[in-house]
């Protein structure tokens, strides 16, 4: 019964078209739909406020240049304005623990229940100890929940770590207990994992602070999930509040949550946001980047981790070209072709996909490397002309291409649907977000091109711009295409590969 | 459209303001504080979007000269509120035997908390209570589960963890119909309603258990946590999207979370709460009362 909130916009602007700056007028609507998009991402009411006004002060009085539309130049100045206040300041600096020197460092986790805790505990350890080459001690201080103590040892056994625990001993005492240990046992690094609790639990709350007195821990994350709505300010405050925070780990960004909590944590307690967690296993956690948040947040996708997971294979220029490329409508069967090659390499691209919310999964999962040597003929036996535009591939054409490669007219058709596919997925990645709706609230040029957006270019460095996360303006799967996805799954689960 | 019947029938909402609880709208004529107030209020208790929806409403009712004075808003709110929300729910009913309820959910909502809860319920009720371990991925998730199994004194059928959690569930589901359990709980594990692979291992295990107990699960309960923001409508929507989700247990609310995402859910989705979850303990659970929900949007803490 609601309208979407895309709808109410869209109506809101109707009658706003055709302007191409900033001015008094049409500031406070751009606004009320930036705060809209805020609150939908679940940045605190008042936090939301606070940026707008900043945004506001800045806006007003600010030259558009003369090509860009006010939308974009609106969208470029929240962008700039919440990477500066999420990226760590020069002061807090680039190193998310202080490590002691003079004895082992202690890293204390706290959080509310279910946030991620003993997981990030046991992910972190892992990153320390291949990354930073420490030898880390995980101490089982929650006694609570039950089974706790179990699942910080299991992790610890599957990924070699020593985990210490006393039964009956309680957190403070487990925590300086481990301290002695580990001066004992030559481990550098005490990591802390706590029971959950709310911060409005008195009695928790006050054993976070026994935990600290008895330990000094060096460095304290709050662990937070992605997922919390308005109620994270409330939270982290009380955390900071009993405990000095000096780091945020986000976790479960593999969702589709905008993640907007992140930001009110920053604005209220100050904390920088350092890891973020992008899955159950201990491999899942990554270093936090601020512009990628702020994309995600402001609808614009995670495109740049994507680019950069592709990097790892593929060297960097080429994948920026790439990525560029398929946003665009210059996306070729050649690039079709480079980026299958890739793939191959890479692993499955439905893993590399899910890093873009919204994107439907089983898309390119059908991809084995049969097919893959079978597509590969298909457009080399194509002609230059015809990879560049595929849509001049007649019946007639197809049947030279299909005895060409070897293969069948059906495999031909196939292939280009599939190809078709993937192209029109690109360009509703590029339509949906907050940028669009600003550009459309502003009429910023119809059926302009990412190319044709120069601004834009510096609002995600190292990347391309303007893919969507938004749920909604996502083409939603047919039922079809779903049950589809379901059979390549099962398929795929019978093939025994469990990923997660 | 629900806002519009409410603006015709104020006046009869006009004096059930709900006395005891603390005012937070002004007196006099409504003005610009109070409209900010109570718009800060819903934004802040987690409604989203349909904070903005009854910002409007409220509005239209004052340009239409329906809403005249300041003290008119919440009574206003708390009826649309109460009425997108509707009656209290039917707790779960225990029909044909065995009855089977499967739990699911996103990580860390609570799954496997709820379980001990409604055992607790349950068994309180006369009912016997089985459960299955199907979380057979999360480290410790079967050890979890047997212990509030140990504390319940209930059945617990289980196997290692990495094991099929279908097979288990027909393992389970086998189990409960020879030994006539009246009631079967499924415990699963955490999924994000992004993966795909694991929406779909979701799906097989429901079908597993079908086929062991016609009709089987009868119940699907989705498990969010109540701090949770706009998120919790895109899991209840996939997740019904992929399972037939029945109804919804709220956790979590034992804090200052108010869990106002559920309204629209219940709006745009229908899906009843049944539940919420007030605490850690087996104990900690309530029926979901939509008079209470509303109440507590409108307590300061
Ligand atoms: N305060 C409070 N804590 C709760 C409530 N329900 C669950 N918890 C806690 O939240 C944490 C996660 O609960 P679980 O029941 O393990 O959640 P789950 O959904 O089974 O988690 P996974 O299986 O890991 O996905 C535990 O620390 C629980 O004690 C509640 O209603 N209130
Ligand atoms: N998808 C996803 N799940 C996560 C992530 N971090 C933790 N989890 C899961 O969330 C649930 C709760 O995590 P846990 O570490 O037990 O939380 P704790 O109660 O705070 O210690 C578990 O099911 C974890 O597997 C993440 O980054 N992504
Ligand atoms: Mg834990
Ligand atoms: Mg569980």
């Amino acid at each position: 019964m609601f309208e979407s909130l895309s709808q109410r916009l869209s109506k809101v602007f109707s009658g706003l078209t055709g302007r191409g700056r900033l001015t008094e007028g049409n500031i406070e609507e751009g606004l009320a739909e930036v705060r809209a998009a805020l609150l939908e991402a679940d940045v605190h009411f008042r936090v939301a406020k606070d940026l707008i006004d900043r945004v506001k002060a800045k806006a007003v009085g600010t030259e558009v240049v003369e090509s860009v539309s006010a939308g974009q130049m609106l969208v470029k100045l929240f962008h700039d304005e919440l990477v500066e206040m999420m990226a760590p300041s020069e002061e807090e600096g680039s190193e998310p623990i202080s490590f002691a020197t003079a004895r082992p460092t202690v890293i204390l986790m706290a959080g509310l229940q279910g946030s991620g805790k003993t997981t990030s505990t046991a992910k972190l350890a892992v990153h320390l100890r291949d990354t930073r080459k420490r030898k880390p001690l995980l101490v089982a201080a929650d006694i609570q929940r039950p089974a706790a103590v179990e699942q910080l040892r299991q992790l610890g056994a599957a990924n070699d770590l020593p985990v210490f625990h006393v039964a009956g001993e309680p957190p403070e005492a487990l925590a300086r207990l481990a301290l002695a240990e580990a001066l004992r046992t030559g481990r550098d690094t005490v990591m802390v994992d706590t029971a959950g609790r709310l911060h409005i639990d008195e009695a928790l709350m006050e054993e976070l602070g026994r935990i600290r007195s008895s330990v000094t821990p060096d460095t304290t994350f709050l662990v937070c999930d992605a997922m919390t709505g308005q109620d994270a300010v409330r939270s982290a405050t009380a955390f900071r509040d009993v405990l000095p925070l000096d780091g945020v780990i986000l976790t479960k960004l593999d969702g589709d949550s905008r993640g907007g909590a992140a930001l009110s944590v920053r604005h209220v307690t100050g904390t920088p946001v350092r890891y973020v967690g992008v899955g159950e296993k201990v491999a899942d956690l990554q270093p936090f980047h601020a512009d990628r948040l702020v994309g995600r947040l402001l609808g614009m996708g995670d495109v740049v981790s994507l680019v950069e997971k592709a990097q790892e294979v593929v060297d960097e220029k080429e994948a920026e070209d790439q990525m560029k490329r398929m946003m665009s409508d210059r996306f070729t069967l050649d690039d079709f072709l480079k980026q299958l090659r890739a793939i191959r390499k890479m692993g499955s691209l439905g893993d590399l996909m899910g890093h873009l919310p919204g994107v439907p999964a089983g898309l390119t999962d059908q991809i084995d490397e049969k097919a893959l040597h079978r597509t590969e003929a298909v457009v080399l036996s194509m002609t230059p002309a015809e990879r560049r535009r595929p849509e001049m591939i007649d019946p007639g054409r197809k049947r030279r291409i299909a005895r060409g490669s070897g293969t069948a007219v059906d495999v031909v058709s196939k292939m280009l649907k599939q190809f078709e596919q993937m192209r029109k997925m690109m360009k509703q990645m590029k339509k949906g977000g907050l940028f669009s709706r600003l550009k459309g609230a502003f009429g910023g040029g119809g059926g302009m091109g990412l190319g044709d957006m120069p601004d834009m270019e510096g609002m995600l460095p190292g990347g391309p711009e303007g893919a969507s996360s938004g749920g909604r303006s996502v083409p939603r799967q047919d039922a079809d295409a779903r049950r589809k996805n379901r059979k390549a799954e099962r398929k795929r689960r019978k093939q025994g590969r469990r990923r997660r | 459209m629900v806002f519009g019947k409410l603006i015709r029938g104020l006046a009869k909402t006009r004096d059930s303001l709900v006395g005891g609880l603390r005012r937070l709208v002004g007196r006099g004529p409504l003005d610009a504080d109070t409209l900010d107030q109570m718009e800060e209020l819903l934004y802040t208790s987690d409604l989203g979007p349909a904070a903005g929806q009854l910002m409007d409403s409220i509005r239209e009712a004052n340009r239409k000269g329906i809403l005249k004075e300041g003290e008119q808003v919440e009574p206003f709110v708390r009826e649309t509120l109460l009425e997108i929300m509707g009656e209290a729910s039917l707790p779960l009913v225990i029909g044909e035997k065995p009855h089977v309820i499967l739990v699911c959910g996103v990580n860390g909502s609570g799954k496997t908390t709820s379980i001990a809860k409604l055992s607790k319920l349950l068994l309180a009720e006369g009912h016997s209570v089985m459960l299955a371990a199907c979380d057979t991925f999360r480290a410790a998730a079967v050890e979890q589960l047997t212990i509030w199994a140990d504390r319940l004194d209930i059945r617990i059928v289980k196997r290692n963890t990495g094991a099929d959690p279908s097979g288990l569930a027909f393992d389970a589901a086998d189990a409960a119909a020879k030994e006539g359990i009246d009631v079967l709980i499924v415990d699963t594990a955490g999924r994000l309603h992004t993966q795909k692979n694991l929406m779909a291992e979701l799906e097989k295990i429901c079908r597993v258990l079908g086929r062991r107990i016609e009709g089987a699960p009868h119940e699907i309960l989705l498990i969010l946590d109540g701090t949770t923001g706009q998120n919790a409508i895109t899991q209840a929507r996939e997740f019904r999207e992929s399972v037939n989700v029945t109804s919804l247990m709220v956790s979590k609310l034992d804090g200052t979370a108010r869990g106002g995402a559920i309204v629209s859910i219940r709006e745009q989705l229908g899906l009843p709460v049944t539940y919420i979850g007030v605490g850690e303990a087996a104990d900690d659970i309530e029926r979901f009362d939509p008079d209470s929900f509303v109440d507590a949007l409108f307590t300061a803490e």
